[in-house]
């Protein structure tokens, strides 16, 4: 077995120190070492999105970065989204019947938040280009478009004191 | 019924799910979330090879690496467990092969499991899955389904003689008459791809074995617990009080996890040889290899038509590669059944002649997915239809007013024999034109040929097959056709049910909070449903075959009944009324006519619970009603109509859809945005079959399609928004008159979307039978069209 | 689906990290942005028995323009390429071509450098670069050396790096004035590899012909294909319908790609064409803006 690393991040503002294997995804990481299973893992080789976190801001796949790979950085997850209650992209996916099993949730959520930080009124079409990378195969995407618009209304009116990052 | 008094309140709105806060916050409760102390996790050797002999197995090296607990081979397995059989005897002459947990002598389908592996982490699973060693002597592959059928070819299953699992077929009416008097005679064959249901949770399970009891709990990602528990049991030989079987939140489901699969029974073995909780989570190589497959079809077709464009006879044959087994224990010989049986559809066809041949094949096992035959048979009908129209120059709504069942032929029988008693055809469609623009469509269909772009407009009218009672159970399966619930109002005044139907994303928890809210007079907030847990909930079937909504609000309103027939009797005790005149509204529970009268569901909870050493004898203390429902009929039938408009590019062949209208008829609905979501969702995966989805294996039953970068599943971005509109036309033989919904947009997508596609082609001579419709079948077709076009660049 | 066992290295400079490639040689693998190691290790069709991370190596990331011409960090992040005024200013072919690749996640991690190194031959930015006229530098234990990137791409996945050189650097040549470039795919679903795609540059004489020109293709060969004869027909023309329509024609009579489950040949070849059409008319409508 190969040596195993320490890894100290933070994960959604409280600091986490582990020893990990350097074979252990991030997502692995999370959920098992880190107990936060909201991330969710629907295909590990990078396509479905549904493992997608924030690592320093920026969103990313937490099956195709290692642990090791994440030590000193910031990396946010659905669990740190809202500090109590529900954020706003929350709140719109509950609104508009975005969400049917839920499997794919957190990864569009996290997506989501990314895209509405960057592009705060985008249209269907980009909303619905911005989500090409989460498989959602309940919804269809219909109703998680409306949301997304409804969230960046939302958030336009009053965006909230950011939880995660 | 008048005495429960409460108007409806939440039934008929679009109330927001109770399911949702978990969810969105991460706090999901999914299988792979569960850790057990001590548990280890499985993973599996799997065959490399389509068809062939396994020589020799060596699983020391194995063993010794650090951090393996054990190694299960195939015949261990064998010896531990009963094999099992995908037999229904309702399909007369059907055979298949016993299966086994693991490989015996051959592997017979690429993925087969071989030997299974247990192990501190899935990591190191893994790592000791590599060091086993096994040597295997290939067989040539039987991959495609006409050939499996000819004399000589390798047999999968010696002993069984041949590769043929079922032949069965029908001939109903006066099919060679009207064959005889027909204006036109039109042939077709149909090819339909493999597909297959790719849940975003893959299939998941944890066993744990406590041997000093004898108990097996089983926590699974799945539909259907106690059909599992009862599978379990006949298979593991435990007897069936001593398992329970617990789905929790299941991430998608659409017919995936709602059979037998090998490695489920492996894993459980290995918990109980080891006595440790085992965890197996399928990755997603081994979904696209070991999931059921669904929908390997061809269908020959032809239909007698009159000049004015009645049909006036069909003859259908239809052949359907199911894998090397037949499925246990829904088989695979019902999603063939379906498409020949349904073939008709909402048509007034009297005449039809069908055949159906079932065979084996070294691909994976086939069987149950979403809207089970129907997207085949309906998508063979509608284009039949649309040659029809265009042959003799009807317009295609034309011609399917003129064969469309009309309101005041029902109770309507099916040349098969269906019995549609309820439905609305010609009303769904008229609705659909009206609000798709069909008309305005055209107009911008003629515009746009002149301007050489391609839009296409496609129709379809289906029937959905809904509620199935008795189904499975009279084949010999174990699988209920009845579903149950428990309403109990807790002492607090609010309500707790336990549902036998589960819910895997569609709502079922906020459905049923409607029904019972309004049956008890109480907010949905005050119903907590539950569902899922072979160790809470009152017997059920689950859910399959859009059965959830229709059979678990039956039995939550029977259940609702007899609680409140307790209520009433205790308060009119209380109060010193006529039982039969007390009514619950509100949270109250009064004396008709006179509200001051009243006590609240908390007062009457205390006095049951708590001082029921008060209450006469002969007055049961008690809240708490169980019920079981199965309805009237054996089938609920669902209906409506999908107008789609796509533009291809005939240079690329890339198809866009431009628009997308459903009309969907399920009866009163319980929640109209459910329904609606059901309605997407299964719209898109219509869409999916219909242009997408295709698991490709090579002529040596090597799986091409491995991974979610070939295996294409619909995203957002091609995409279209759907609009969904209703008609309600209640069923007069289910309580509350409601239809299963969930499998119709499914149903409806691929023949709307390929004659839409058709239509596009149409000025170039082509017509597709063949899904999916790639890029390159468009492109190939127009590459030998007859009519040559500038626009079709040859 | 987890990877097998590795050691783990992240080498602070270049030099270390050349140093520990050529001590494991063929057991190590570089680690860029992973988009496309990853999914092979979780798979276990790559196992490398190393793996040297180069996130955490010094001066690997920047974009830097002199005199219109552009220097780009191999280890450059393909979003940050995306959104960089400087590319988008001098080089608008590559976020047009970035957007392409993948999905926001995706080239969050996924390098210029990685795609380049990993030479899918349905990848976009080979095509792009090449059709740039992009020099690839080359660092190894005997230093550096730099090539035109139409002879860095050798086959599938395969290309002229050694196994101890790591790819720091593309250098992109300064366009002419009145440059329009076009980057243009088919692919089955948004974000999918293309089926086939082209990348066009097309410059406008101060004639009103055409002058530099361009054409460099991806998913119709194992690596990407440049038709030279394509770039010869409209260079010194002014180029209109017809002969937009002759290229579409020589390009499908030039190449030869291979079908594959997602496409045939002869879909390939065909489309191959047409979005040559489809991008050089595109691309020269845009040299009056350039
Ligand atoms: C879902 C998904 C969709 C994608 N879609 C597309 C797409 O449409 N188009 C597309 O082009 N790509 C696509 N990709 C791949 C993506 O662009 C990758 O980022 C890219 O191919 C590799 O870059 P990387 O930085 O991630 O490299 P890595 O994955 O880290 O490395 C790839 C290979 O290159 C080697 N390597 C990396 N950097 C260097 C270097 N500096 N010097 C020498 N060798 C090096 C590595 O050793 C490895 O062999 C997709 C990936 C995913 C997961
Ligand atoms: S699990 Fe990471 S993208 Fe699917
Ligand atoms: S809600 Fe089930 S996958 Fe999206």
């Amino acid at each position: 077995m190969a040596e195993r690393h320490v890894v100290r991040l933070t994960v959604n503002g409280e600091s986490v120190e582990r020893l990990v294997e350097p074979r252990k995804t991030l997502a692995d990481f999370l959920r098992q070492d880190v107990e936060l299973t909201g991330t969710h893992l629907g295909c590990e080789h990078g396509v479905c999105g549904a493992c997608t976190v924030l690592l320093d801001g920026d969103p990313v796949r937490s099956c195709l970065l290692f642990a090791v790979q994440a030590d000193g950085a910031r990396v946010g997850t659905v669990e740190g989204l809202a500090h109590d209650g529900l954020h706003p992209i929350q709140e719109a996916f509950h609104d508009h019947f975005a969400l049917q099993c839920g499997y794919c949730t957190p990864g569009m959520l996290m997506t989501v938040h990314d895209l509405l930080q960057r592009s705060p009124s985008p249209t269907r079409e980009e909303i619905r280009k911005a989500l090409a990378g989460n498989i959602c195969r309940c919804t269809g995407y219909h109703a998680i478009v409306d949301a997304v618009e409804a969230a960046a209304a939302r958030l336009r009116a009053a965006p909230p004191r950011e939880a995660a990052r | 019924m008048a005495t429960s008094g409460t108007r409806p309140r939440a039934v008929g709105r679009p109330v927001k799910r109770v399911e949702d806060g978990r969810l969105l916050a991460g706090q999901g409760r999914f299988v792979d979330d569960l850790h057990l102390p001590r548990m280890v996790h499985a993973a599996f050797v799997r065959s490399p090879h389509a068809h062939a002999r396994v020589r020799h197995v060596s699983v020391s090296r194995a063993l010794a690496l650090p951090g393996v607990v054990a190694v299960l081979t195939a015949d261990e397995a064998a010896r531990l467990c009963h094999p099992w059989r995908g037999i229904l005897t309702d399909y007369v002459g059907m055979k298949t092969a016993l299966q086994y947990p693991l490989a015996l002598d051959k592997v017979r389908y690429v993925g087969e499991p071989v030997v299974a592996v247990a192990a501190a982490d899935r990591y190191v699973a893994e790592d000791a899955c590599d060091l086993v060693e096994v040597e295997y002597e290939t067989l040539p592959a039987v991959v495609d389904p006409e050939a499996a059928m000819r004399p000589g070819t390798p047999l999968i299953h010696e002993e069984l003689g041949d590769n043929v699992i079922y032949r069965g077929g029908f001939d109903k009416g006066e099919v060679d008459q009207a064959f005889a008097r027909a204006h036109r005679v039109y042939r077709d064959r149909f090819v339909v791809g493999r597909q297959t249901c790719v849940a975003l949770e893959p299939r998941s399970l944890v066993a744990a074995y406590e041997p000093r009891e004898g108990s097996l709990s089983v926590w699974i990602s799945s539909q259907v617990p106690h059909m599992m528990q009862a599978i379990f049991a006949r298979i593991l030989g435990l007897p069936e009080q001593k398992i329970r079987v617990v789905a929790p939140d299941v991430g998608g489901s659409f017919g995936l996890k709602i059979h037998c699969y090998s490695d489920d029974v492996a894993a459980c073995l290995l918990a109980m040889r080891l006595g440790r909780p085992v965890k197996w989570i399928a990755d997603r190589l081994e979904s696209f290899a070991t999931d059921i497959h669904c929908r390997e079809h061809l269908v020959d077709v032809e239909a007698a038509v009159s000049a004015d464009g009645t049909v006036l006879g069909l003859r259908s044959r239809a052949i359907t590669g199911v894998g090397p087994w037949s499925c246990y224990p829904r088989s695979s010989v019902v999603e063939g059944n379906q498409v020949i049986r349904l073939l008709t559809g909402p048509y007034r066809i009297r005449n039809y002649k069908a055949e159906l041949n079932v065979v084996a094949q070294n691909k994976a096992l086939m069987s149950q997915y979403r809207a089970v035959g129907h997207p085949i048979a309906s998508m063979v009908m509608e284009s039949m239809l649309d040659r029809a129209a265009r042959d003799l120059q009807l317009d295609p709504v034309e011609i399917r007013r003129r064969n469309l069942v009309r309101r005041d032929e029902l109770p309507y029988t099916t040349a098969f024999g269906y019995v549609f008693e309820s439905g609305s055809y010609l009303e769904s469609l008229e609705l659909a034109l009206d609000k798709g623009g069909y008309a305005r469509w055209r107009e911008e269909q003629a515009r746009g040929r002149r301007e050489g772009r391609h839009l296409g407009i496609g129709l379809s009218c289906f029937i959905e097959l809904t509620a199935p009672g008795s189904f499975y159970g009279s084949g010999g399966a174990p699988i209920s056709a009845q579903d149950s619930a428990t309403v109990r109002v807790e002492p607090g005044g609010t309500v707790t049910a336990l549902i036998g139907v589960t819910n895997q994303g569609q709502g079922a928890h906020t459905a049923f909070a409607q029904i019972i809210a309004d049956q008890l007079g109480v907010s949905v907030e005050d119903v907590n449903v539950m569902s899922g847990d072979t160790a809470l909930v009152p017997y059920g079937g689950g859910t399959s075959g859009s059965r959830g909504a229709v059979l678990g609000a039956g039995a939550s309103i029977l259940a609702c009944r007899a609680v409140a027939e307790k209520v009433r009797r205790i308060a009119g005790h209380l109060l010193e009324a006529a039982p039969d005149d007390v009514e619950l509204r509100d949270g109250k529970v009064s004396v008709r006519g006179a509200p001051d009268r009243s006590l609240t569901l908390a007062d009457i909870g205390f006095r049951v619970y708590y001082q029921s050493d008060k209450l006469p004898r002969d007055l049961e203390p008690s809240l708490e009603a169980t019920a079981h429902y199965t309805p009237a009929r054996p089938i609920t039938w669902a209906n409506g109509v999908h107008m789609v408009v796509v533009e291809v590019d005939v240079e690329t062949g890339l198809v866009k859809i431009l628009r997308y209208v459903t009309v969907e008829d399920c009866g009163p609905m319980i929640n109209p945005a459910l329904v609606a979501e059901q309605v997407r969702g299964a719209v898109v995966q219509g869409i999916g079959s219909t242009l997408y989805e295709h698991v490709v294996y090579d002529a040596e039953g090597q799986l091409l399609t491995r991974t979610l970068m070939d295996y294409l599943v619909p995203g957002a971005a091609e995409m279209p928004d759907i609009e969904v509109h209703h008609l309600e036309t209640p069923s007069p033989f289910t309580l509350g008159g409601f239809k299963g919904i969930a499998e119709a947009g499914t149903a409806g997508a691929p023949g709307a979307i390929l004659n839409a596609v058709n239509d596009a082609l149409a000025p170039f001579g082509v017509r597709l039978t063949r899904q999916p419709i790639t890029p390159d079948l468009i492109r190939s077709a127009l590459r030998q069209a007859p009519a040559l076009n500038r626009d079709g660049r040859r | 689906m987890k990877p097998a066992p590795f050691e783990y290295l992240a080498p602070r400079t270049v030099p270390e990290a050349v140093s520990l490639l050529a001590r494991h040689g063929e057991e190590a693998k570089l680690l860029a942005g992973g988009q496309s190691l990853v999914p092979l290790m979780n798979m276990r069709l790559a196992r490398p028995r190393r793996v040297i991370d180069l996130n955490r190596t010094q001066g690997l990331a920047y974009i830097r323009e002199v005199n219109g011409a552009l220097r780009i960090g191999g280890m450059t992040r393909q979003a940050t390429l995306e959104r960089s005024p400087v590319i988008g200013g001098r080089c608008p072919l590559l976020p047009e071509a970035l957007a392409l690749v993948g999905h926001p996640a995706i080239r969050s991690r996924g390098t210029i450098g990685g795609s380049l190194a990993h030479a899918d031959p349905a990848a976009e930015l080979p095509a792009a670069i090449a059709a740039l006229d992009g020099q690839i530098t080359a660092t190894g234990p005997r230093g550096e050396r730099t090539l035109p990137a139409t002879s860095f791409f050798l086959g599938v996945l395969t290309t002229a790096l050694a196994p101890d050189e790591v790819l720091t650097e593309i250098a992109l040549p300064a366009l002419p004035p009145r440059t329009g470039t076009c980057f243009l795919e088919v692919a089955r679903r948004h974000g999918d590899f293309a089926l086939v795609g082209v990348a066009v540059v097309v410059s406008r004489r101060s004639d009103g012909a055409c002058g530099h020109a361009r054409l460099v293709f991806c998913g119709v060969g194992p690596t990407p294909v440049r038709v030279a004869r394509a770039e010869a027909l409209v260079s010194g023309r002014r180029p209109d319908a017809a002969v937009f329509a002759a290229v579409e024609g020589l390009v499908r009579e030039t190449l030869q790609p291979d079908g594959d489950l997602h496409a045939s040949a002869d879909y390939r070849r065909e489309v191959a064409g047409v979005v040559a059409r489809r991008a050089l008319t595109t691309a020269w409508s845009r040299t009056n803006h350039g």
